[in-house]
């Protein structure tokens, strides 16, 4: 498959995380665009991988050649995950306090 | 060795100050310590120890900058000033008592360490650190320990000087990745070879960074708010001492750093120099506030000063360096003045004060000398320094020295009319309460009179001392 | 060598020890003890000076150059601390520590109401003033004589102000000072160009090199120095702090118009002579400003009626006439002047002295008269300096004015007329002066007038010393009209005008015409005497002087003008730059930079709103700018 329809595929989720992220007022779904936003990313890394590979192992003997882009994906799994793990507490702590998750009634970091 | 200790002594001093909590020992401690680097500091004259006047360690080897520190003449001249003030400082400001002592005397002490690091630094890093090192404890001085409008006076003190300080970092910086060996030792930045265009730059942001501590014309405005907020012992050590930082930089590094841009702008700076000297002594003649009318008498004395560093000729150079000792013995004595005025009647208006001799006899011929001094009277310390700095002014414009020779006529009229407002005419409800001077300050301000006489008299040892950094600058520039 | 040349450190020394006793042991000395300490170091010097003298007499004594110490060696320009002993300087020096000590005396009487504390202090800046007198006279440099010049000027200012008490006082005082400081940055400037154009300011090797100079420089040299002399001996412009430092008090204002200060600027051209011969530009300028001078304060005398403003207005007109003939040439005849009017004006103060001693302090002479019979010894004395000064023969001031006046003559007759015109209002202001004192009724109160009373012989004995001084010192200077080599002190001081007699081309007057001037200017000095003592004897003033008069009363209202024309403006100045450059200006620019950075955070606060929305809002839309930018710029 060529690399383009990869290509619009990650950027037409990533469109959809940024607007979800701008136009949404629940946490929840905002939290959600933003792995659909890391997720994009990972679909277009792990794409280029591939296309790569194979000029990457002609350059270069290292045992990992050709996949250090995958090897991001990971990270980028990982931290995914750290951070769900930290934001929904926040989400929580926040529903807790206010009775809502509606980020607009989140202002007081101005204060 | 002495070198060293000049620092160390106030630096060790100074923290071990802060866990004094008594009043009466911070104070007596704090005298002890500065009178231990006045020991130190003599010593080293009577003895011409000539191999104590320079030190050398290892610093930060990896950015190519030692601790190493170097007493030239007139270095070793503003050491022994600076050494000397502090012991009459703190002897003068006995009977005040401000509130935390031992945070007071230690920031004193702190920086003392400071100044005395300026003055020795021979390491380009060296000397910005300890630039900063000198600023920092006087604004926490000034800021805690100083008048009503303290927070305003003193951020503004501080911001003018750490934005000059700022400017002299970058072009600090900017000479280092020149130099041939990647140091920023004196040898290494003296040797940097620098196009016309690069001097001219750099020059700007030395100078600035050195006028703002002097000051000069324009950049003066912080100085009359600072003294006149601060504590005064803390204005003797910004007046007698910090002052002479801005100066001494100016003879340790910018003129022989960019000799070429210091002729090229040699009449920008002297014309601005001037005019300060005159605009200054005018302000001065409308001051009510004694502080205030000494701090803009003080710019217009620095006017000079800084105007004849950059006549470049032995005369000008000479009165200068001459003028740098006399100067901070004159103005410490008329801070000394001031303060004993203010605690004894609780304003430094001139408005409101007069008829002091007849209470203060004693106080009053001292205030006098010290006066005189100001005026530059002959057989004075400062008539010396101004003799020679006018005359090298003459030499390169007759028109500089004309103009600037008004400052003579003007500071003799709001010197005497400020004698004459606070220790003339008839006493009032005020000062009818007053008392003389007790035999310490007497004693204190004994030592400032004794000095402006030997001075004035016979100033042949401060000459041989300073004659090595005279011909050094001289020789840069030819 | 003569080794009490040697020793001629000593002369300055004892005053100075005796201001550093009385100044320093003013608490604990008793009124006797310090009098005595103050007088006897002058008197100590006097002797001093009279064996100094005496060396200085013996034929082809050459300026002797003593060495004291190393002052300023820099910048190859040596000024050592030296003294030189010459003709001129020895007979400065008796001068100033002869009448220098007669006043001294004087005081301890006159200032005995005084505390003990204030009396030494008197004493000790009667010391000082005399030790700064000895170094202006002494000093082997311009340096220091400048020394001397600013310590005169200084001592001058304590002694004016020494009743500090009284604000008018101070501010006479502070005037004296600053006036003086004009002059100072005048002469100082003087130096420069002396130090530029001969690289010394050593006496011998400027006078040396001066021969060959460019007369433009020499011109510049020499009005410089004269502006140091105009305030410093008070010639117009720079006058008008002389008659107000009669706040001091009256022994002081002898010293200052007798024996010191106002003489330096004489003495410091007569030692420059050979400067001034150099250059004829400097010389008319010195001789017109002495002329203008001596006619303008004689105007202002005449309508004074406080008794020692009078005597200052005559002082200054007389050193008019010292200038005149320094201007004209008459080295000498200017020196000479200076000796005799040393004598008769210290001799005229004192005698004031006295009478306002007698008078309670009341200066007023329309409140005085008749005082000839209660106080004989001053009215005598008085009487003898009065014609003295009035110039008429055999008194001392008539050879010296007379030599100066001949002398003008022959350099351009205008100068005698006006000068002649101005010794003939000397003659009747003087007289007016004496009659309202002392001929005629007593017209003070009645209590006062019972208390009248000769002074003690402390105040009399000097009175007496002076005034035979007065009345015989001229004949050191007969003219050669009356007798070949008769003129002693032309004789005395000829090495010292040596080369500027060389050159300057002598101007000569015919006896026959000399013979003229003199019966002309005698005869009508004595007219005007008569008529001065016949109005005034008859009907003294007593009102306040109207029309013209007044405008002489307040002094051409000279004060008024530079009150107008400088103090005014320059307190404007001060004012609107403190107002408005300093504090609008420069500060408000630092400040304004402040304030705006304070307003742009103002402003950039807005943004953090707090809603998340809008800080992701803000974030994407940076991204996109860095993209275009990537896209379009860094492509």
């Amino acid at each position: 498959m060529p690399i383009n329809y990869y290509i619009i595929l990650a950027v037409a989720l990533f469109s959809i995380g940024v607007a979800g992220v701008l136009t949404r007022r629940n946490a929840i779904i905002i939290f959600m665009c933003i792995e659909l936003m890391l997720n994009a990313v990972n679909l277009l890394l792990v794409a280029f991988s591939k296309m790569h590979y194979g000029n990457a192992v002609a350059v270069s003997p290292s045992a990992v050649a050709g996949t250090e882009a995958q090897l991001f994906v990971f990270f980028i799994m990982v931290v995914a995950a750290a951070e769900v793990s930290v934001g929904l507490a926040i989400i929580v702590m926040m529903y807790r306090n206010i009775h809502s998750v509606d980020v607009n009634f989140l202002n007081r970091l101005k204060h | 060795m002495t070198a060293l200790l000049l620092i160390l002594v106030p630096l060790i001093g100074g923290l071990v100050t802060f866990f004094v909590k008594q009043e009466s020992q911070a104070k007596l401690w704090s005298f002890v310590v500065s009178l231990v680097t006045l020991a130190a500091m003599s010593v080293n004259l009577l003895m011409h120890d000539e191999a104590g006047r320079s030190f050398t360690a290892e610093w930060l080897p990896m950015l190519g900058s030692s601790f190493a520190l170097q007493m030239d003449g007139v270095s070793t001249l503003l050491c022994f000033l600076t050494a000397l003030c502090y012991p009459i400082i703190f002897a003068s400001t006995w009977k005040s008592s401000y509130a935390s002592p031992n945070s007071f005397y230690g920031l004193m002490l702190l920086a003392q360490a400071g100044i005395t690091g300026v003055f020795l630094a021979a390491d380009g890093l060296l000397f910005y650190f300890f630039w900063e090192l000198a600023l920092i404890p006087v604004y926490f001085l000034c800021s805690k320990w100083g008048g009503e409008k303290r927070i305003a006076v003193t951020f503004k003190f501080f911001i003018y000087t750490f934005i000059g300080s700022l400017l002299m970092l970058v072009g600090l910086l900017y000479m280092y990745y020149q130099t041939a060996d990647a140091s920023f030792s004196m040898q290494s930045l003296y040797a940097v070879k620098l196009s016309g265009d690069q001097q001219s730059w750099l020059f700007w942001l030395f100078f600035i960074a050195f006028a703002v501590k002097m000051p000069v014309f324009p950049f003066h405005t912080w100085q009359p708010d600072t003294y006149e907020q601060s504590p005064t012992a803390v204005t003797m050590v910004l007046s007698a001492l910090m002052v002479k930082m801005g100066l001494f930089a100016v003879i340790r590094w910018l003129l022989p750093l960019f000799p070429d841009a210091a002729v090229q702008y040699d009449n920008v700076v002297i014309g601005l120099s001037v005019i300060g000297m005159i605009y200054a002594s005018i302000l001065a003649m409308q001051q009510d506030d004694i502080k205030r009318l000494i701090a803009y008498s003080s710019i217009a004395h620095i006017g000079l000063m800084a105007a004849a560093l950059f006549v470049n000729n032995e005369s000008g150079l000479q009165g200068a360096m001459i003028q740098l000792f006399s100067h901070g013995v004159n103005v410490l004595g008329m801070w000394i003045v001031i303060e004993l005025i203010e605690r004894r009647f609780g304003t430094r208006k001139m408005s409101e004060l007069g008829g002091l001799a007849q209470k203060a006899p004693g106080l009053t011929i001292l205030l006098v000398i010290v006066a005189l001094a100001n005026v530059a009277l002959p057989l004075t310390n400062a008539f010396i320094g101004e003799f020679l700095m006018f005359n090298g002014l003459f030499k390169f414009n007759v028109w500089y020295a004309a103009v600037g020779g008004l400052s003579i006529i003007l500071s003799a009229i709001y010197t005497l009319r400020m004698i004459q407002k606070v220790f003339y005419g008839n006493e009032n409800t005020l000062t009818a309460k007053g008392e003389d001077i007790t035999w310490f300050e007497k004693a204190s301000l004994a030592v400032i009179v004794v000095a402006i006489f030997v001075m004035g008299v016979y100033p042949k040892p401060v000459f041989e001392l300073t004659t090595d950094t005279v011909t050094l600058i001289l020789g840069v520039f030819k | 060598m003569s080794s009490i040349i040697d020793l001629v450190y000593l002369v300055p020394l004892f005053p100075l020890i005796g201001f550093l006793i009385n100044g320093l042991g003013r608490k604990n000395l008793s009124k006797s003890l310090s009098g005595i300490i103050g007088s006897g170091v002058i008197l100590a010097s006097f002797i001093v000076s009279l064996l100094i003298f005496n060396e200085t007499r013996a034929e082809g004594f050459t300026a002797t150059t003593v060495n004291l110490f190393e002052f300023i060696n820099v910048a190859g320009l040596n000024i050592p601390f030296a003294f030189q002993v010459d003709q001129l300087s020895a007979l400065f020096l008796l001068i100033i520590t002869g009448v220098g000590f007669l006043i001294h005396v004087y005081s301890t009487s006159y200032m005995h109401e005084e505390e003990p504390h204030h009396f030494a202090r008197y004493f000790a800046y009667l010391n000082l003033f005399v030790f700064s007198m000895l170094l202006l006279v002494l000093g082997a440099n311009y340096l220091i004589m400048f020394i001397g010049w600013e310590g005169v000027g200084l001592c001058s200012y304590l002694l004016i102000g020494y009743w500090f008490k009284n604000n008018e006082y101070g501010n006479a005082a502070r005037k004296a000072f600053v006036m003086n400081r004009i002059g100072d940055l005048g002469f100082l400037l003087g130096l420069f160009f002396i130090i530029q154009q001969f690289g010394s300011l050593t006496y011998s090797e400027v006078f040396a090199n001066a021969q060959g100079t460019d007369t433009a420089i020499l011109t510049v040299i020499t009005l410089l120095l004269f502006v140091g002399a105009t305030g410093k001996s008070a010639q117009i412009p720079l006058y008008t702090w002389l008659p107000d430092a009669m706040a001091g008090p009256t022994p002081v204002s002898a010293l200052i118009h007798a024996a010191t200060m106002v003489t330096a600027g004489i003495y410091m051209i007569a030692r420059s002579n050979i400067l001034y011969t150099l250059a004829p530009v400097s010389q008319t300028v010195v001789a017109v400003v002495g002329l203008a001078t001596a006619i303008l304060a004689a105007t202002i005398a005449i309508k004074q009626n406080d008794i020692k403003k009078v005597l200052a207005y005559s002082t200054v007109s007389q050193l008019g006439y010292m200038f005149l003939g320094l201007g004209v040439g008459a080295y000498t005849g200017a020196v000479f002047h200076v000796m005799t009017h040393a004598f008769f004006k210290a001799l005229l103060f004192l005698g004031a002295g006295s009478v306002i001693h007698a008078m309670h302090h009341e200066q007023d002479i329309r409140k005085m008269g008749g005082l000839a019979k209660k106080l004989p010894t001053t009215h005598w004395t008085f009487l003898a300096g009065c014609i003295a000064i009035a110039g008429i023969p055999p008194f001392s001031g008539f050879f010296s004015k007379d030599e100066i006046l001949v002398h003008a003559f022959a350099a351009n007759p205008v100068y005698y007329v006006i000068g002649l015109a101005g010794a003939l209002m000397t003659a009747f202001y003087m007289f007016r002066l004496y009659a309202m004192t002392f001929s005629g009724t007593f017209r003070g109160t009645h209590e006062l007038e019972h208390h009248l009373h000769e002074s003690p012989w402390q105040m009399t004995m000097p009175l007496v010393v002076l005034a035979v001084l007065a009345i015989v010192a001229g004949f050191l200077g007969i003219p050669e009209l009356f007798a070949a080599d008769a003129h002693k002190l032309e004789h005395y001081l000829a090495p010292v005008f040596k080369a500027s007699t060389e050159i300057a081309e002598a101007h000569h007057v015919e006896h026959s015409t000399e013979y003229i001037l003199l019966a002309v200017s005698i005869t009508l000095i004595v007219l005007s005497i008569f008529y001065a003592l016949n109005r005034f004897s008859k009907k003294p003033e007593t009102g306040e002087a109207e029309g013209f008069g007044k405008v002489l009363a307040n002094k051409w209202y000279v004060d008024e003008l530079y009150n107008n024309i400088i103090t005014k403006p320059l307190n404007g100045l001060g004012v609107f730059a403190n107002r408005f450059i300093e504090k609008s200006g420069i500060d408000g620019i630092v400040n304004g930079v402040g304030k705006s950075v304070q307003w742009g955070g103002r402003q950039l606060r807005l943004l953090q709103s707090g809603q998340v929305g809008s800080y992701v809002l803000w974030m994407v839309l940076g991204i996109l700018i860095l993209f275009v930018i990537t896209i379009t710029i860094l492509k």
